[in-house]
């Protein structure tokens, strides 16, 4: 599949732009209008003036993007409802990564043209928060590489809540309090949602946790009681207590209150005892909302898609695999749009410049 | 192996001493005594014949993971540790899970077996493994595989930790684990037991060992009263022949026998029933190795023979304190001395004496010390003449006079013809360094800081003399004075104020280290450089190390 026209989708402004549809995807600069796979900060920004997300994400997007003062204009849209930017059709599927994450699945009606889909960030792995991830047959995918290298494979994900809750029963056996650091959206979430299977015992929250949890429970996701630890005597003797935290209270003074606690972090970078080593804290759980290796390569297959454009993380290595082993047209992000890569930069293309415009372009 | 698998994970994640002292205590506690004995030797370090190479652990995992060689290289550079890098790329490969979980001694005997399998049968083997364990339990079974135990504990944490299991003293649990101690069942109950009849043998005497000497070696009194020889810049040892076996003790008292070999050799042909102290010295062609090379030795048990060809050791003894089996440390020193002179060194050409040194007065003593760096030794040992062998650092009979590290740039002021070997040479100088505040002169003059009269070679003391010679500007008597053009290091072992001298300052004991033919005279230090060193310093000499030396204690725990 070649393609000598211009791409439907083309970087800038931090994300993808579509000229025939004028919008962009997941873009980190103001624009008029962004399609957003989901609300963490390096694919949600500020500022944008209209938003289109998946209807189960619009909850957590208006938290992350709006402002005291103002809500933003939000479309959510339901899975596969298809939604028409001129002459482009873009429609949502689940990508399975947090509540409302989505894949963008962009079609033009001009002859010929390449399907595209964005996965944003997505894995394959169980997970009661999320509708699980669908692979959307394409043309070109463009996916996300965070976790591109065959050592990263991921054990079933009830084993490693049944490890969280066994750490957590040892240390309350010897009296100390659990903290265990994850995201604050989306992860904290799924390890709540994931202790439900082993207790019903209840865990203390961070206060960065508290709304994304409230909206977790509203869209009837059941997660383990909770409270939020700042409206909590700072006296409180926390031994034996789960409490969960983001890593940037890791070391930080919000933690003295919890004495003598050992300290956890669930993430897919615990894989390696080096990094776990490094980190400092006492337990680590390879817990990821990226796609492992082996699903990764799963994914690719099962999209069709004779063209991969990778981003996020050390991309090198799955482009290199992509094309020697499975004979995939396969590109870093960047690269592909550069001078040696299947789209290069058109002379006649005029916006790549303006960027401090949104609406740019040919439209 | 779950059990031993935890172990290794909470050893490799903490940093704590304490901890990980701790998680072996509760580890040797419960685990069955056969496993605990392979623990032992695992965490020690010690070697395990590799059934196969890493090569072929590699190209296996290729095919079985079906990651080519590249990716499997990227993921080795992200991961840094190959048995973990093969465990993780692995992983996903379990076929059929067993819940069989082998003992570690049981993995043991099953690698054993497998060095006497052919190629093909290793391969099946071990891919049969990886296919049933989990990751940990691949990571597990391939640092076997490698004999790469190591997971950031000593022997020496190691020895602690059974030192607590067993409620015995640390050196008994050296000694047991020294020579040819086996792991098995057996062996390590062996390790613990309370019947220390075993031990007894081998069980050095606490050193005796020598304060720093601060003041003027006048305040010891007679020269003659005392007994000095070389502070050799080595590892302090006890070397123990008693009922055929042979022990070598560090300071820090732990069992160095199998770090050399050639004395523990050497020492099977000594008497039994001695006991001698002295020190391991790296030595060739008759003269002690910079202490550089003797540390290429330290802590590398049961040495390759080409580490031993590049760093040959000798055992100097000072001391004898034991002798046909009877614990001789109250006769004085002289007696100790004259019994080991008896036999030693004529025992082996691995063996020396470290001979006294004959000096009429102290400062010959110093002038010798001065030399001390060019030796490769660190100074002088002086020993009371009549002394008993005492315990632990009782002052007054053992002196350490160590080389000082002070050192200056002065200019040279005066030279004075020498007497003795240097005769009519003019290598007795006075140097002077700039007192530009005019302080003790007028500003911007030399003041004299002190005479110096040795550390330079007899090549240099000719270019010196002829050089006096065709330069001098007054003649007083023996003295010459000369224009201050020539700059000299000096080196000297403490300074005090002093007003029989005109800078205010006495050095003591200084010496030439070097001339600096580099250095023009601007370039030289100014008496208020010297007054500094003398307020940092308080006029004393050197640190007290009251303190065991921290390198001696930890020289075999690194
Ligand atoms: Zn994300
Ligand atoms: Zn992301």
């Amino acid at each position: 599949m070649t393609s000598q026209s211009e791409p439907l989708l083309r970087p800038q402004n931090g994300g993808l732009y579509c000229s025939a549809g004028d919008f962009f995807i997941d873009p980190l600069r103001p624009v008029e209008r962004a399609v957003i796979t989901h609300a963490h900060s390096d694919h949600a920004r500020r500022g944008h003036e209209v938003y289109f997300a998946a209807r189960p994400g619009v909850e957590i997007l208006e938290r992350r993007v709006g402002t005291k003062k103002t809500t933003p204009a939000i479309h959510g849209l339901e899975w596969g409802e298809p939604v028409r930017f001129d002459s482009v059709e873009v429609t949502l599927h689940p990508a399975g990564h947090m509540l409302g994450s989505a894949q963008i699945r962009v079609e033009s009606d001009a002859p010929e043209h390449e399907v595209w889909v964005v996965s944003g960030d997505y894995k394959r792995a169980d997970d009661p928060t999320c509708d699980p991830f669908e692979p959307v047959p394409c043309d070109v995918f463009v996916t996300e590489a965070t976790f591109g290298l065959p050592i990263y494979q991921w054990d079933e994900p009830a084993q490693i809540f049944k490890q969280i809750r066994e750490w957590w029963l040892d240390n309350r056996e010897a009296g100390r309090p659990s903290v265990l650091c994850a995201y604050s959206a989306g992860k904290a979430q799924r390890i709540l949602a994931g202790l439900t299977e082993w207790t019903d015992d209840r865990a203390l929250i961070h206060g960065a946790m508290v709304e994304y949890c409230d909206i977790y429970e509203a869209a009837g996701i059941s997660l383990l009681p909770t409270e939020y630890v700042t409206d909590m005597d700072p006296d409180t003797d926390f031994a034996g207590e789960l409490i969960l935290a983001p890593p940037s209270a890791f070391g930080s003074s919000w933690m003295d209150r919890f004495d003598a606690a050992r300290t956890g972090f669930a993430s897919g970078w615990m894989q390696v005892r080096g990094i776990r080593r490094r980190r400092g804290y006492d337990a680590g759980f390879v817990l990821s909302d990226h796609i492992d290796w082996p699903a990764l390569l799963k994914t690719i297959e099962q999209t069709g898609a004779s063209r991969i454009l990778a981003t996020h993380g050390k991309t090198d290595p799955l482009i290199r695999f992509l094309r020697e082993e499975r004979d995939l047209d396969a590109w870093d992000l960047d690269d592909a749009f550069g001078a040696d890569g299947p789209y290069p930069e058109g002379a006649d293309i005029g916006w790549e410049a303006s960027e401090d415009g949104g609406g740019g372009g040919e439209s | 192996m779950r059990r031993f698998a935890e172990l290794y994970d909470r050893l490799d994640m903490t940093t704590s001493t304490n901890a990980k002292v701790e998680h072996l205590v509760d580890y040797f506690e419960e685990a069955p005594p056969e496993d605990a004995a392979w623990a032992v030797h695992f965490l020690c370090g010690r070697s395990f014949e590799r059934p196969v190479t890493t090569t072929q652990l590699r190209e296996w995992t290729y095919d079985l993971a079906d990651v080519p060689e590249w990716l499997f290289e990227e993921c080795y550079i992200t991961v840094g540790d190959l048995a973990e890098t093969i465990a993780l790329v692995l992983e996903g490969r379990l076929e059929s899970a067993t819940d069989e979980d082998l003992q570690l001694h049981e993995w043991v005997e099953r690698l054993k077996e497998l060095r006497r399998m052919s190629e093909r049968r290793q391969r099946e083997s071990i891919t049969t493994w990886w296919r049933q364990l989990d990751t940990q339990g691949i990571f597990l079974l391939n640092k076997l595989l490698m004999g790469a135990m190591r997971v950031g504990v000593s022997s020496g944490l190691v020895t602690k930790a059974l030192s607590e299991v067993s409620g015995l003293e640390r050196p008994t649990i050296q000694h047991r684990l020294t020579g040819n101690w086996r792991p098995s069942a057996d062996a390590f109950e062996q390790l613990v037991s309370d019947d220390t009849a075993d031990v007894d043998q081998s069980r050095p005497y606490p050193y005796f060992l020598a304060s720093p000497l601060q003041e003027d070696p006048d305040t010891l009194g007679d020269v003659d009263e005392w007994y000095a020889e070389w502070k050799w810049d080595g590892i302090r040892g006890q070397l123990i022949k008693r009922d055929g076996e042979v022990f070598l003790w560090s300071r820090g008292q732990e069992l160095i026998t199998d770090t050399f070999p050639e004395l523990r050799d050497a020492g099977s042909m000594l008497p039994d029933g001695v006991v001698i102290d002295g020190e391991i010295l790296a030595w060739r062609d008759g003269q002690p190795l910079p202490f550089s090379q003797l540390q290429k030795r330290i802590g590398r048990k049961n040495p390759s023979t080409a580490i031993l060809r590049e760093v040959p050791v000798s055992f100097l003894g000072y001391d004898l304190l034991e002798v046909d089996g009877e614990d001789i440390r109250d006769r004085p020193i002289e007696d100790r001395r004259r019994e080991l002179d008896g036999f030693f060194a004529d025992t082996h050409e691995r063996f020396r004496l470290s001979e006294p040194i004959d000096a009429d007065s102290w400062e010959e003593l110093a002038e010798m010390r001065d030399g001390a760096r060019d030796h490769n030794v660190e100074g002088l040992m002086l020993k009371r003449h009549g002394s008993p062998y005492r315990t632990g650092r009782k002052r007054g009979d053992w002196w350490k006079w160590k080389v000082e590290p002070y050192t200056i740039d002065a200019v040279m002021l005066y030279a004075q013809a020498s007497h003795g070997r240097r005769a009519n040479l003019y290598a007795d100088l006075t140097f002077g360094v700039w007192d530009r505040e005019g302080l003790r002169a007028e500003p911007g003059d030399l003041v004299p800081i002190g005479k110096a009269y040795s550390g330079l070679t007899d090549d240099e003391i000719a270019e010196l003399d002829d050089w006096v010679k065709s330069n001098t500007i007054e003649t007083f008597g023996p003295v010459r004075s000369v224009p201050p053009e020539q700059v000299f290091e000096l080196a000297f072992a403490g300074l005090a104020p002093s007003n029989r001298h005109k800078s205010g300052i006495a050095l003591r004991f200084p010496r030439i280290k070097r001339w600096r033919h580099d250095k023009s005279p601007d370039d030289a230090n100014t008496l208020s450089d010297v007054q500094r060193l003398l307020e940092d310093h308080h006029g004393t000499v050197e640190a007290d190390d009251s303190e065991p030396d921290p390198e001696q204690q930890t020289l075999f725990d690194a």
